[in-house]
């Protein structure tokens, strides 16, 4: 009778732990966010979300994944708004009509860093196009994304204007994010094409250093996207237009433009909503 | 060597600070694997007691498709319910993806084979005597089902705890149908996966520490009650 007097309360006990606490928070108040890894690993999110909480009342659960998946995500309704940075899918999700308001947030840059001895010697370059034909030329590592994320369709798109397809033993494609993706090139001693807000943000931790910068076409623009209301009618609209308007008010822009002056020296992103 | 080191005093430091945020996450994870695993239970044993003793039509064939979906990839768990929660999905006007349930349900699909399997090659190995003794003992045909079950009861426990272990080491299927959201959805597994992407190594390995010791009292709940049940049987002594 020990047994299952035992059992009883184990599962009385499973019971009411199970019971707690699993409720939903009101869907009303509570706002979906697709977005890339890169602006939840640089922590920007922590900083701005809890003000926007603390002023609107909504709460955002944040989903991080590569842009590509934040955008499929979108079009199938799972999310309510997006935040992503590859402006000609941006600009397909809206065409489409899977999305609607899309505004500019903010901007940073990408940056190809490698390892100290720089195989390809290309430390100060300021062609991206010509650093990239160097790295190819003498087939040195170089680690990708090979996520379909935003960074690695930006990626992609500076080797198709420099005429190379990328393949080979030295072109390595892990399919994960930004941060693990700087993890695997710092132990190849490869080339990274990184974005600048995680490599500010992990290199400390690691020895790749800044090989090439400052190329116009290295911009990275961020932008954030309402799911279409009139095709899923169960998205949050209401607290998505909200957001869109904080994110781009003079408050949210204000903390976007001082973020990570404490901690790296330097700001991580560029706020540039019109 | 360093950064282990340095991992494992943090973790320590971190289990004795006991700071909210970990706390919570160590509670979701115990709830989201207990949860999974109790109405596992609750569906498997049953289910193999069945398979095992009872003569239905296809049998065979359904106990090899249970012993075969005990190596459900996890993954692969993910993706399905996945694609049948998500909005365009069939269950999609349930709003489920992206929270604690949908999580659950993943690790129930990963436990429930699990469960049903051990149960079933447990109850079968118990012997025929076991009934037969029992009916002679004057029990109903119920009770005798029941006895063997008791008799199998080390067997199904094993099942359960393998099954726990399974789920509550999870990352793949709960990273994909919970989105490893903050406060709602991320769970010891996903936050490592998340720590050392931000290049937080010793972070990694504080929350890795305090799995295995979930992992660990888990178990140890487990084998006591086991043990109680056992109390008046000893173990076999070969010297």
């Amino acid at each position: 009778m020990m047994i299952k007097k035992s059992f009883v309360i184990l599962v009385i006990f499973i019971f009411m732990f199970v019971s707690f606490g699993c409720g939903q928070a009101d869907r009303d108040r509570l706002i979906k966010l697709a977005t890339t890894t890169s602006t939840e690993d640089s922590g920007l999110l922590n900083v701005l979300l809890p003000e926007f909480t603390a002023d609107t009342g909504y709460s955002i659960d944040v989903i991080a994944v590569g842009t590509g998946q934040a955008i499929n995500m979108g079009e199938k309704g799972d999310v309510d708004v997006i935040l992503v940075h590859a402006r000609d899918a941006e600009d397909e999700f809206v065409d489409e009509g899977y999305g609607v308001n899309r505004k500019d947030v903010m901007y940073n840059d990408f940056l190809i860093i490698g390892p100290e001895e720089d195989p390809a010697e290309i430390k100060g370059e300021n062609d991206v196009i010509v650093a990239m034909e160097q790295i190819a030329e003498t087939e040195s590592t170089f680690v990708s994304r090979g996520d379909q994320s935003g960074t690695h369709m930006k990626e992609l798109s500076i080797w198709e204007a420099s005429g190379i397809k990328p393949q080979g033993e030295w072109y390595k494609e892990v399919g994960q994010g930004m941060g693990d993706t700087y993890r695997v090139g710092n132990v190849m001693d490869g080339y990274v094409f990184i974005d600048r807000a995680t490599f500010l943000f992990n290199r400390d931790n690691y020895e790749l250093v800044e090989m090439v910068e400052g190329d116009e076409l290295l911009v990275n623009h961020y932008g954030i996207i309402a799911v279409n209301p009139e095709l899923y009618s169960h998205v949050n609209y209401e607290g998505v237009m909200t957001l869109i308007e904080w994110i781009t008010s003079e408050k949210g822009q204000d903390i976007i433009e001082v973020y990570g002056v404490d901690q790296f020296g330097q700001p991580l992103f560029v706020p540039n909503a019109k | 060597m360093e950064i282990i080191l340095q991992g494992i005093k943090e973790g320590i430091l971190l289990l004795w600070s006991m700071e909210p945020e970990i706390m919570q996450i160590t509670l979701l994870t115990l709830q989201v694997s207990l949860t999974a695993l109790f109405l596992a239970t609750l569906i498997g044993i049953p289910l193999g007691a069945l398979l095992a003793l009872k003569e239905i039509p296809g049998k065979r064939l359904f106990l090899n498709t249970v012993y075969t979906l005990m190596g459900l990839p996890p993954v692969l768990a993910g993706l399905l319910v996945y694609l049948f929660l998500t909005s365009q999905g069939p269950l999609g006007h349930y709003q489920l993806l992206f929270t604690p349930t949908a999580m659950i349900i993943a690790q129930f699909i990963l436990a429930l084979p699990i469960v049903t399997g051990l149960t079933a090659r447990a109850v079968m190995a118990q012997k025929q005597e076991v009934y037969d003794t029992a009916v002679t003992l004057g029990a109903t045909r119920v009770q005798a089902i029941n006895s063997i079950i008791r008799e199998a009861r080390l067997g199904i426990a094993a099942g359960i705890t393998t099954a726990f272990g399974r789920v509550i080491a999870e990352v793949g299927a709960v990273m994909m149908v919970g989105g490893n959201i903050k406060e709602t959805t991320r769970v010891l597994t996903t936050s490592i996966v998340l720590e050392t992407r931000v290049g937080n190594d010793s972070m990694a390995i504080a929350l890795g520490l305090i799995l295995l010791l979930l992992a660990f009292l888990v178990n140890l709940v487990i084998i006591l009650l086991e043990r109680r049940s056992f109390k008046n049987e000893t173990t076999i002594k070969i010297i």
